[in-house]
């Protein structure tokens, strides 16, 4: 097999002690995942129960994507609703015939908590059910949790997709699966290299249309797309299909490390392994150096955002050249993030969970060349002279796998290339 | 329950949250879920400021709501205290906070804290936006003003400004310049610039200028009820309005009317020949009530437009808009769907939208032009320029941004006369927008594709305008009319064919009803 990637000489971040600080939470809902995961699946529609809030949540984070056609909406509870005047139950119903009547094109719709329907305890799998039953077989109706009381951002794609693990048909044939809504271009280059080593069959979840045929059983081994899966993960054991842990495909060595832990299990060759990864391992390479120039030596402190900062920090640090000041993430996962531990040489703070003004007055003292942080805090930090790379991006950005890592390393890069191109004093 | 895909105004605290965020001084605590501090966004990144709203959020979560979030309120409310040394603190709840019934604000007035603590009570499953910073203004200044004596010059309070306003940061500027001019200096501007002391001496202006009665007339009623100050009525937005404002300061103060026209473009570029064009064209009108109300009027008496419809969705603001249609023969619509706007503006047909961004949003999948006039606007709605809505360098934005979206005088003539050009089409579009024009609806052309709208899964059944049939060779001759005049020959033959009782539209009935329409 290919060369795997060296552990560092002085130790890992995996026994690292965790900083927990509690206070403010900056960080997004649950509900943000829908801006991505209604693209992503054609068939389905999401319908948040919730308040004006959630509403105006969603076109806000949305912001440029104002003018996409929406295959989301919310059911904004009135008085009514809580007041027990009216059976929020029925008044869900009557929203949704009118929903399904007007778009015969969906196919799943996702019944969506948030906060108030959390704390009111509406009962929305009580309702999936019901509806699942009325509207049987042309629509299966599921649902999952986006509060903010429950979730964080990109959790919200967890919740989504473990609600869709249990009704997966058995299916036990030996399959891969892999795990995470990717955008479309950056999935077929996945699915094309593990392919021409012979791998097969190869299943995605989630599938952009609900026939696609997907099952799942005791000969299904999965590899997790993106970091933030760990109740999918957890789901998909209970179904009897055994996880691959890796590092996460960012850059050419996760990329190689996550291929090769897949490789491994389909027992690739060391040569077939090579020949497919060659070129395109060479491309990654020399994408990143021509990008990364400006990064080396420059130094990085992580807010917690994304939940994609851990497998991050280790591809700046190790593929980059940068030092990391502070990792932090909403909520650490060893299991899932613990070959990406592994790999980030010990020095930086790991912190879980944030007390923003705290974590704010320690950005403030580091100093930090480059801080990756949420919307809310990215331009008061650019006013403070702090370099800022907005964490939203990396979502909505095709990062993961070889042909994109030039440009993963491009979105750290930029902001830095701005701050010395701009010339804005005057010229004496 | 109620079905809602964009809405036009967020929940009422962050209607709070533009009044602190546009305050200094003055720190906002609230009682929110984790998530609710999106918000923020809206004034780091579609403000572009360069600072966090003055807000700390307590983030409970689902493990927070078996235990103590009423402590966790008190903590975050000493902490902010602590940290940000505010002047006066706002303290209130989201619309989950308010589920769960903690009393922030009766928790808060037991901390003990050196400051002023001003409770909110912002209903969120009743209200919204507008209401929420409206009441919150009218909280702080019921808190802090007091009588005092006047000001020896004659001064006024500017009211109603806030954050992630619609070009209140220019037209403060404005607004001043107008007073200025007749000799009235401006005491405190409020919420946007002022700080909680700056509120306290807002009892020695002699009046008030209502700049938005959106936000801030609650605080103009209560003033004038207390501190003895009147306030203005009328919106200096337009030519018009503005020489009514000057004339109703002048009734206000006793100081002779006086207005400096060196600056005032529009009187004449809408005089001048170029804008000949413009005469007639259908505009429809959508936005908050103030801003609908007087887009309304300049767009009739100041640009020639014909208004063929108007709304707001601000309900607070239904009556005086509902007379305004009356008095130009319309119906208003008053609502806060937005589909329900597309499907009325689909109907109307308008060769302009003046509205929000949904409304640039509708036009766009309509091929209709849109000029902003009200929030809720976007990042580009916040331009670095100056370009106040309000005053006399109000009206000249007013002039280009109206006139910017639409195909200009000449181009549409040649347009018309060489409708069959490769190039030169009508579905490229005012030539001056490169390539963004407004996607004309038809046949392979770039116009969005309407099967997945949104606008299927609405409750009404669509406004179709008539049950008449084109004949193919009607249809083909409708194709080479340009497509800002299309909708409107389209809708014109319709009725002309409709009011007869032809159920056929041949091409001589399209000429006809040309025949009949013509001005």
């Amino acid at each position: 097999m290919t060369e795997l990637p060296r552990l560092p000489a002085a130790g890992g971040c995996r026994e690292t002690p965790i900083l927990k600080q509690r206070g403010q939470r900056e960080v997004f809902c649950g509900l943000t995942g829908i801006i991505w995961l209604h693209r992503k699946m054609q068939d389905a529609f999401f319908l948040v129960i919730g308040s004006r809030t959630c509403a105006h949540l969603l076109q806000s984070a949305a912001g440029v994507m104002i003018f996409a056609e929406p295959r989301f909406g919310t059911a904004i509870l009135e008085e009514t609703d809580l007041a027990g005047l009216a059976d929020a139950q029925d008044e869900l119903d009557k929203v949704v015939d009118e929903l399904l009547a007007r778009r015969p094109d969906i196919k799943q719709l996702f019944l969506v908590g948030s906060c108030p329907s959390e704390v009111i305890k509406l009962d929305l799998a009580k309702a999936a059910e019901r509806m699942t039953q009325r509207h049987a077989p042309s629509v299966r109706v599921l649902n999952f949790s986006g509060s903010g009381i429950e979730t964080t951002f990109t959790q919200g794609e967890d919740a989504c997709l473990a609600s869709m693990v249990p009704v997966l048909p058995d299916d036990d044939q030996r399959q891969l699966l892999l795990v995470g809504a990717l955008p479309d271009v950056v999935e077929e280059q996945a699915i094309g290299l593990l392919e021409a080593m012979g791998i097969g069959p190869i299943k995605v979840l989630p599938a952009p249309r609900a026939s696609d045929d997907l099952g799942v059983g005791s000969g299904t081994v999965y590899a997790l797309t993106q970091p933030f899966l760990g109740d999918t993960h957890d789901a998909l054991t209970r179904r009897g299909a055994r996880h691959l842990p890796a590092p996460f495909p960012f850059g050419e060595e996760g990329t190689t490390a996550w291929l090769a832990a897949i490789a491994t299990e389909f027992g690739v060759s060391p040569e077939l392994f090579e020949k497919v990864t060659a070129a395109p391992r060479a491309r990654a390479r020399k994408a990143i150096g021509q990008a990364a120039e400006v990064l080396h030596n420059k130094s990085v402190f992580f807010f917690p955002d994304s939940q994609l900062e851990i497998p991050l920090a280790r591809f700046l640090t190790r593929e980059c050249g940068m030092q990391a000041i502070e990792v932090s993430a909403p909520f650490i996962h060893k299991g899932i993030v613990g070959p990406d531990l592994d790999l980030l040489a010990e020095g930086p703070t790991i912190s879980e969970g944030q007390d923003v003004d705290k974590q704010l007055d320690r950005a403030k003292d580091a100093r930090p060349d480059l801080t990756v942080c949420g919307l809310g805090l990215a331009n008061p930090l650019e006013a403070e002279g702090l370099a800022t790379k907005w964490a939203i991006e990396l979502v909505f950005t095709p990062v993961h796998f070889y042909e994109q890592a030039g440009d993963l390393a491009g979105l750290f890069s930029r902001p830095l290339r701005r701050h010395s191109l701009l010339k804005l004093e005057a010229a004496e | 329950m109620k079905l809602t895909v964009w809405t036009y105004e967020g929940p009422p605290h962050v209607g709070a949250m533009r009044v602190a965020t546009g305050m200094t001084g003055l720190h906002y605590v609230l009682h929110a879920p984790q998530g609710d501090t999106y918000a923020d966004l809206l004034f780091t990144m579609i403000e572009r400021r360069n600072h966090r709203p003055p807000v700390t959020y307590t983030t409970f979560q689902a493990r927070d709501l078996g235990a103590d979030t009423a402590n966790l309120f008190k903590t975050a409310a000493q902490d902010a205290y602590d940290r940000f040394k505010p002047e006066a603190i706002i303290v209130g709840a989201s619309c989950t906070a308010e589920l769960i019934q903690d009393d922030p604000g009766g928790m808060a007035e037991t901390m003990g804290l050196p400051v002023p603590v001003i409770p909110l009570e912002l209903p969120s499953y009743q209200r919204k936006e507008n209401f929420g910073a409206d009441e919150t203004f009218f909280q702080i200044v019921k808190a802090l003003a007091k009588p005092m004596d006047r000001t020896k010059q004659i001064t006024a309070n500017l009211i109603g400004p806030t954050a992630l306003g619609f070009r209140h940061r220019d037209d403060i500027q404005e607004v001043t310049a107008l007073l200025s001019d007749m000799g009235i200096s401006v005491n405190v501007v409020a919420p946007m610039t002022s700080s909680p002391s700056d509120i306290a001496r807002m009892g020695a202006a002699h009046f008030n200028v209502l700049m938005y009665p959106e936000t801030a007339e609650s605080a103009a009623r209560w003033m004038e009820r207390e501190l003895g100050q009147s306030y203005t009525k009328i919106v200096p937005i337009g030519v018009g309005a503005t020489r009514d404002f000057v004339n109703e300061m002048a009734a206000l103060t006793g100081v002779a009317p006086y207005m400096d026209e060196t600056r005032l473009r529009l009187p004449w570029y809408s005089k001048s020949v170029d804008s000949t064009y413009l005469t007639g064209k259908r505009v429809f009108v959508f936005g908050d009530g103030s801003h609908v109300l007087a887009a309304a009027r300049v767009a009739q008496d100041e640009m020639g437009f014909e208004v063929v419809g108007m709304g707001c969705y601000n309900r607070e603001m239904a009556r005086p808009v509902r007379a305004k249609a009356k008095e130009m023969g319309l119906e208003a619509t008053i609502t806060d769907d937005y589909l329900e706007v597309e499907r009325v503006i689909e109907a109307l047909q308008p060769e302009m939208i003046l509205g929000t961004q949904m409304e640039r949003h509708i036009g766009k999948r309509l091929g209709i032009p849109c000029a902003v006039i009200s929030a809720p606007v976007h990042v580009q709605d916040f331009p670095a320029r100056y370009s106040p809505q309000m005053g006399i360098e109000g009206a000249n934005v007013l002039f280009d941004t109206w006139v910017h979206p639409l195909v200009m005088g000449l181009e549409e003539h040649l347009l018309h006369m060489f409708r069959d050009d490769f190039e030169f089409h009508d579905a490229a579009g005012p030539s001056h927008h490169g390539g963004h024009a407004p996607a004309a609806s038809v046949e392979g052309g770039p116009a969005p594709q309407p099967a997945a709208s949104p606008r299927d899964i609405s409750s009404q059944e669509k406004i179709t305008g008539s049950d008449v049939i084109w004949l193919d060779d009607a249809e083909k001759e409708l194709k080479k009319i340009p497509f800002f005049v299309r909708g409107k020959a389209r809708r014109n033959t319709e009725n002309y064919a409709a009011e007869r009782g032809v159920a056929q539209i041949s091409i001589d009935t399209l000429y006809e009803a040309k025949a009949h329409y013509a001005r």
